[in-house]
């Protein structure tokens, strides 16, 4: 029952991972671009949850609406202002501008908030839980993280399939040399693609700070559990993505039931076994 | 004339370096070795990332497997200290193999990301080995340092040289290997794959040999490092940003793709560190926009810039057309 219990919570902790790793799925999707600094920006949107409802003592409804509005803001203006500069055939420039920011981002948060751990208090919503048949629990915090995970993944797939801008930004994944010919502006597009991805950013960074401790220094390990869950689903496929999320959710739990220090390197086990067995992940819908 | 000028100046400052122990403090020859062996890691960097486009974020892994392996072979193994240097930087580029094997599997900035998930994955097996100390990391013991030798000014002269020597190994092999018919292959790779391709360089080969090599020359460095602290930890290991981040940012600030490139980014940045060191966060805070700003600017970097601009070139590997 222990294992039961430890791959449901895994299952559970996917959709935190799934929710990390939308953003970045998102932009690869339509720029081919990986941003280094993704983790970090998730812990921006912790803190800045954190210093919303704690510090400025603001309602929770008005400080997550305060929070993915900056952050959507933020991210529409970044990528306008200088990423959009450096994107490109060469591969070197966005990265390298990335690492660079994800570098300022931690060294602002330490300067700004010390390099303590903390955690968004969210009293009895983290405490309370649902039994299930066999002595089963989920929390009631989880379980919501979750269903926020399947409604941002949905949501997504509605704007990509089923709208205007969504057929705006697949014609501009499949080819961005062509759409300026038919009328799209890249920058544009380019721009409301990271201002969607920042809003996922900012619902991932909420989650987080509900969820576990986080410091200065959290995101690159965010960013890579990403990352992993991108590749493991395949490219492109963003339910892909949530399984991709669940799996390595599930490795980490089963890998804490062997030990402490195993839960990490589980979960890059797995991913690096996937790898190797499907190097274009299990589901893939676009080339890389 | 001014090639002339500037490759004197060169010559002047490794005669310089070959005699620090002659005018350098016990202080300036610690910052010495550790520019050094810094000046070694971003040649590494460069060969890699300059020249045949695969831009890794895990270089943190080599540097950590090197320092591990070393402390293994001395204190597991009993090796001497000097035959445990090349065996761990053998072992190293042997370990590069299978793992290039499941990164190559990865493009591009996927590529970048997958190598840092492989450094994490070693950073936390290391933090698995009991007879290394585990999570707390393990000392070398007075033996093994005193067996270079036996005063501590002379074990310093000793680990001075060894620096020394890293540096001028990777540079003069960065140099060789450049000059050389296999170099040729790698310049093409480095301004259009499939061009190269095209012209018969088996591409996919020259990248994973080069891989391999900065792999073993990475990890020697990273001997060194953990030699001359005797102290290794997983975390500063395998740190991404000690052994990474600054790395990169030397090589691109000084110009990637060249020789002159990651010297120049070196003594830029560790110019920069004593001026500003002290002001902490905010020194990396600038280190990063700095590194932005050269990518916004001219990504070429510095001496990119300058070899453009006034054709210069210390170490020159390019070749001209006959008259």
């Amino acid at each position: 029952m222990i294992w039961v219990n430890a791959i449901l919570q895994g299952v559970l902790l996917g959709g935190l991972y799934a929710l990390f790793a939308a953003g970045l799925s998102l932009m690869f999707g339509v720029m081919r671009f990986v941003n280094i600094a993704h983790g970090d920006f998730i812990v921006v949107g912790a803190y800045a949850i954190l210093t919303a409802i704690v510090t400025m003592g603001l309602p929770p409804v008005l400080g997550v609406a305060a929070v993915l509005v900056l952050m959507a803001v933020a991210g529409f203006a970044g990528q306008y202002v200088v990423l959009n500069r450096v994107l490109g055939k060469d591969i070197l420039p966005p990265i390298l501008v990335t690492f660079g920011m994800s570098i300022i981002l931690q060294n602002a948060l330490l300067e700004i908030y010390s390099a303590d751990s903390r955690k968004l208090p969210t009293g009895t919503f983290e405490t309370s839980s649902i039994d299930l048949a066999g002595g089963l629990a989920v929390g009631v915090l989880p379980l919501c993280m979750f269903l926020t995970a399947l409604a941002v993944i949905g949501g997504l797939q509605f704007v990509f399939y089923r709208t205007a801008l969504g057929r705006m930004l697949r014609a501009t994944s499949d080819d961005p040399e062509i759409v300026p010919l038919m009328g799209g502006n890249n920058n544009r597009i380019f721009a409301i693609a990271t201002a969607m991805a920042s809003l996922v950013v900012g619902i991932a960074g909420i989650w987080l700070a509900m969820k576990t401790q986080f410091d200065p220094a959290a995101g690159p390990a965010r960013l890579l559990f990403a990352f992993e869950a991108v590749i493991i689903g395949g490219l492109g496929n963003l339910w892909g993505t949530l399984a991709g999320g669940i799996i390595l959710g599930v490795a980490q739990t089963l890998g804490a039931q062997i030990g402490g220090g195993f839960q990490i390197l589980a979960g890059h086990l797995v991913f690096l076994l996937i790898l190797i067995v499907r190097p274009k992940g299990l589901f893939p819908r676009m080339k890389g | 004339m001014a090639n002339r000028i500037l490759q004197a100046l060169l010559a002047l400052t490794i005669l310089a370096l070959a005699l620090a122990p002659l005018w350098a403090g016990r202080a300036d020859l610690r910052l010495l070795m550790e520019v050094l062996a810094y000046l070694a890691l971003a040649q590494m960097w460069n060969l890699l990332a300059g020249y045949t486009g695969l831009i890794s974020v895990g270089q943190q892994a080599w540097v950590g497997l090197g320092g591990y392996l070393f402390f293994a072979l001395t204190i597991l193994g009993g090796v001497p200290v000097f035959a445990a240097f090349p065996l761990a930087a053998l072992l190293t580029a042997v370990l590069a193999v299978p793992t290039g094997w499941v990164a190559f599997r990865l493009q591009g900035a996927y590529f970048a990301i997958g190598t840092w998930v492989i450094a994490e994955v070693y950073r936390l097996v290391a933090a698995q080995v009991g007879a290394l100390g585990g999570g707390s990391g393990i000392s070398l013991p007075v033996a093994v340092a005193k067996s270079i030798a036996e005063t501590r000014m002379g074990r310093e002269y000793v680990m001075y040289y060894i620096a020394f020597a890293l540096a001028v190994i990777a540079v003069a092999g960065v140099w060789l290997i450049l000059r050389s018919r296999w170099g040729l292959a790698l310049t093409a790779i480095r301004d259009s794959e499939v061009a190269a391709e095209s012209v018969g360089v088996n591409t996919m080969r020259s990248k994973f040999l080069i891989y391999v090599i900065t792999a073993g020359l990475t990890g020697l460095t990273g001997a060194f490092l953990f030699f001359q602290k005797l102290r290794i930890t997983p975390d500063a290991a395998f740190s991404v940003n000690d052994w990474t981040a600054f790395v990169i940012f030397i090589v691109v600030i000084g110009g990637i793709g060249t020789i002159e490139g990651p010297i120049i980014g070196t003594i830029l940045f560790f110019a920069l560190r004593e001026v500003a060191a002290d002001w902490g966060t905010w020194y990396l805070m600038g280190l990063g926009a700095l590194a932005i700003a050269v990518m916004l600017i001219d990504k070429r970097g510095l001496w990119g810039a300058i070899h453009a601009r006034w054709g210069l070139s210390i170490l020159p590997v390019s070749r001209n057309l006959p008259d």
